[in-house]
């Protein structure tokens, strides 16, 4: 139990039992006394609310992500820490993620904890079905389709799988990485010509995802069950399939479009609540978890990499190992593209992501005609931008005022 | 004694205090959050729920569960109830096993039948020792929408037809038996007995039992959201989603209001056709 003395670190992050207990033991140790509390991203919000609203405060340092913390801006709910920010300017945090933890503001906000992406999984039984001439590690959208056709025919089964679940990622494939493949765009070129394009080719490679791709919430299960030959989802929620059986899998960067092979970075952030009780204490915990040390020890405990300037050891678990080159070849690809995490966006983030999903369900799951959708989805997501007033984001090129939908 | 006279009031007051405090002020407060469109208006977040591309799926998904699930539950009541009422001797052990899902949690048994209906579950395992299925077959996807909706009535079927059992039950208790022999004595038939006798001297408790399910009914969520996940969208659901995806307590607000408004309306027809006249009870 929490005891009151403890300085209370808050965080959606690391969430599972497991994963928790090696933050207590092992991340955490040589920290300053903490409580280690976690909850879900929507309860998470509620309690922070709670906390500005009854101006009664028991948390001092909360971990989320970099859209979770986004929407407690406006609410009043974090303390700014420039003066955090400078006493670790040496750890080499790289100046456009210091940038994404201002929230658009001028002040830090937060500072980068730890970061992951979105990568493909692959299971090796599918690789004989590969088509001519295609490259595992720089497949195009056109190719996978024809990966899963084949998959199909000589298994019997639709074998590529997407987290389209209640609680899946699948917004986040939308938008880092389908949309900028073929529109080098997020938000301006929604209704593009490109874009029409783009979902008639997602079209062929919904065709031969598993039926069951709209319940899936992380990928592991279905890819350790046998369902899923190939998948897309977020490194931590394929972790335990690697990690139970590491020579069964690749790991490789998603599919390119016209565009480029698009990737989205993922930030999860450390920022000290406004009014918490111990802000230095706070403090000296941010500087214990961006050390180096402490980094590497996360990475190899929970699969979540460096935000510094550090190199992974060599005797990572293999599990863990076939992640980080995952995450390498899908950085360092010839072709990548780097889509960032909606900036701006305030507590409008979940309407935000509805309007790539809506999108999809109408266009893909219930063939609506795509080019009368998009016009439609269009102005849902022009008045998004236009309440909240959010300008562009990588990649689309940076605006005055809101980011237009052309 | 002045007492005397205010003693019942004392006695009905922490439960209308508890009630309003934990009741009224949040039905108010939700009430108000549905009419705070900030730009979009006093109706924009009713605007906003009626445009919704899964608002009339789920009206309709939500709508035909209540039209399938509560008249079924309500014939697999009266039967069961009528049965225990003939058995003479284990009717006790029989009561208790049949309202065993009475003490399962819709989540815990959306969970059960997910085990059963999934792709790798008990179902498909059974049905490929008969032979009948070659692998995995999936019956729960947005592909297959008919054996979905069949999965999420008898998960809900399974789940709560005890409630209304052990109101029947209850009620058949009630019921005299001379009036049951008297109508034999004037040569009624078995059916002319249950349509004749039995079932009009049922009428309060088929009333509350109705009433209770279908208001349950409306707000059906948990199980379906095991089982389904939002391949089959309902209206509690969508609910959750604004709430918890879409961050828009608004919108959410609006369904809770609309969901609210569905189920008084519900409540008011059973209480207008199954009323009984007074002169009837005399």
């Amino acid at each position: 139990m929490a005891k009151a003395q403890d300085l209370i670190f808050l965080s959606t992050q690391l969430r599972p039992i497991d994963e928790a207990q090696k933050v207590r033991d092992v991340i955490l140790k040589g920290a300053p006394k903490t409580s280690y509390v976690v909850d879900e991203p929507s309860p998470f919000t509620v309690r922070m609310k709670a906390e500005v609203e009854a101006n009664k405060h028991t948390i001092s340092l909360v971990g989320a992500l970099h859209g979770e913390l986004q929407p407690l801006l406006p609410m009043g709910a974090l303390e700014p820490i420039d003066d955090v920010a400078a006493s670790l300017k040496d750890r080499g945090i790289p100046a456009g993620l210091m940038d994404l933890g201002k929230l658009g503001t001028g002040k830090q906000m937060y500072i980068p904890w730890m970061q992951a992406t979105y990568v493909m999984v692959v299971n090796k039984k599918a690789l004989p079905f590969l088509p001519a001439g295609a490259d595992v590690n720089a497949l195009t959208y056109q190719q996978l389709a024809e990966w899963g056709k084949t998959m199909n025919e000589k298994t019997g089964q639709r074998r590529l799988g997407f987290p389209a679940g209640p609680k899946g990622l699948f917004a986040r494939f939308l938008q880092g990485n389908l949309y900028p493949s073929y529109t080098a765009s997020m938000v301006t070129e929604f209704r593009s010509a490109e874009a029409e394009t783009m979902w008639n080719d997602f079209k062929a490679v919904w065709a031969q995802s598993n039926p069951n791709s709209t319940s899936y919430d992380f990928m592991q299960e279905p890819l350790m069950a046998g369902e899923v030959l190939v998948a897309w989802d977020h490194i931590a929620r394929v972790k335990d399939a690697l990690q139970q059986a590491p020579n069964d899998y690749l790991v490789v960067a998603p599919p390119a479009g016209p565009k480029g092979r698009s990737y989205m970075p993922v930030i999860a952030g450390l920022a000290i609540a406004k009014g918490a009780p111990d802000r230095k204490g706070a403090a000296e915990l941010i500087m214990h978890l961006t050390k180096p040390e402490t980094q590497l020890i996360t990475a190899s405990e929970v699969g979540f990499f460096p935000v510094v300037n550090a190199t992974l050891p060599a005797n990572l678990s293999p599990g863990v190992k076939l992640l980080a080159e995952g995450v390498a070849k899908t950085q360092t690809a010839k072709d990548a593209v780097v889509a960032l995490l909606p900036v701006g966006l305030g507590d409008k983030g979940g309407e935000f992501n509805k309007v790539y999903v809506d999108t999809f369900q109408r266009i893909v799951l219930r063939n609506e005609p795509v080019r009368a959708t998009l016009d439609a989805q269009a102005d849902v997501m022009r008045s998004i931008m236009a309440a909240t007033k959010a300008p562009c984001w990588a990649p689309d090129k940076a605006s005055e005022g809101a980011c237009p939908v052309k | 004694m002045p007492t005397s006279r205010w003693l019942p009031y004392l006695l009905i007051a922490p439960a209308s205090v508890f009630l309003a405090v934990f009741f009224a002020v949040p039905l108010v407060q939700t009430i108000v959050l549905s009419f705070d469109g900030g730009t979009a208006g006093f109706f924009g977040n009713y605007q906003r729920m009626l445009g919704d591309l899964n608002f009339n799926v789920s009206l309709r998904n939500t709508f035909m569960l209540v039209l399938t699930v509560v008249p079924l539950q309500m014939m697999l009541a009266i039967g069961m109830g009528l049965m225990l009422q003939k058995m003479q001797r284990g009717r006790d052990v029989v009561l208790w096993i049949w309202t065993i899902p009475l003490g399962v949690s819709d989540l815990a048994a959306g969970l059960v039948w997910l085990a059963i209906l999934q792709n790798t579950g008990y179902l498909n395992t059974f049905l490929f020792h008969l032979g009948v299925i070659d692998g995995p077959t999936a019956w729960l996807n947005s592909e297959t929408p008919v054996t979905l909706f069949i999965a999420v009535a008898v998960a809900e079927i399974w789940r709560s037809t005890a409630v209304v059992l052990v109101i029947i039950v209850a009620g058949l208790q009630l019921i005299p038996k001379e009036f049951g022999e008297a109508a034999e004595i004037f040569g009624a038939s078995p059916w002319q007995k249950l349509t004749r006798v039995t079932l009009p001297m049922l009428k309060p408790s088929l009333q509350s039992a109705l009433i209770l399910r279908t208001v349950l009914a409306f707000e059906v969520f948990a199980a379906v959201y095991a089982i389904g996940g939002r391949n089959i969208p309902v209206l509690v659901g969508e609910a959750y989603v604004w709430q918890r995806d879409n961050q828009n307590y608004s919108v959410a607000a609006a369904y809770a209001v609309l969901i609210m408004v569905i189920s008084l309306a519900a409540t008011a027809v059973y209480l207008r056709l199954l009323r009984e006249k007074p002169e009837a009870r005399a």
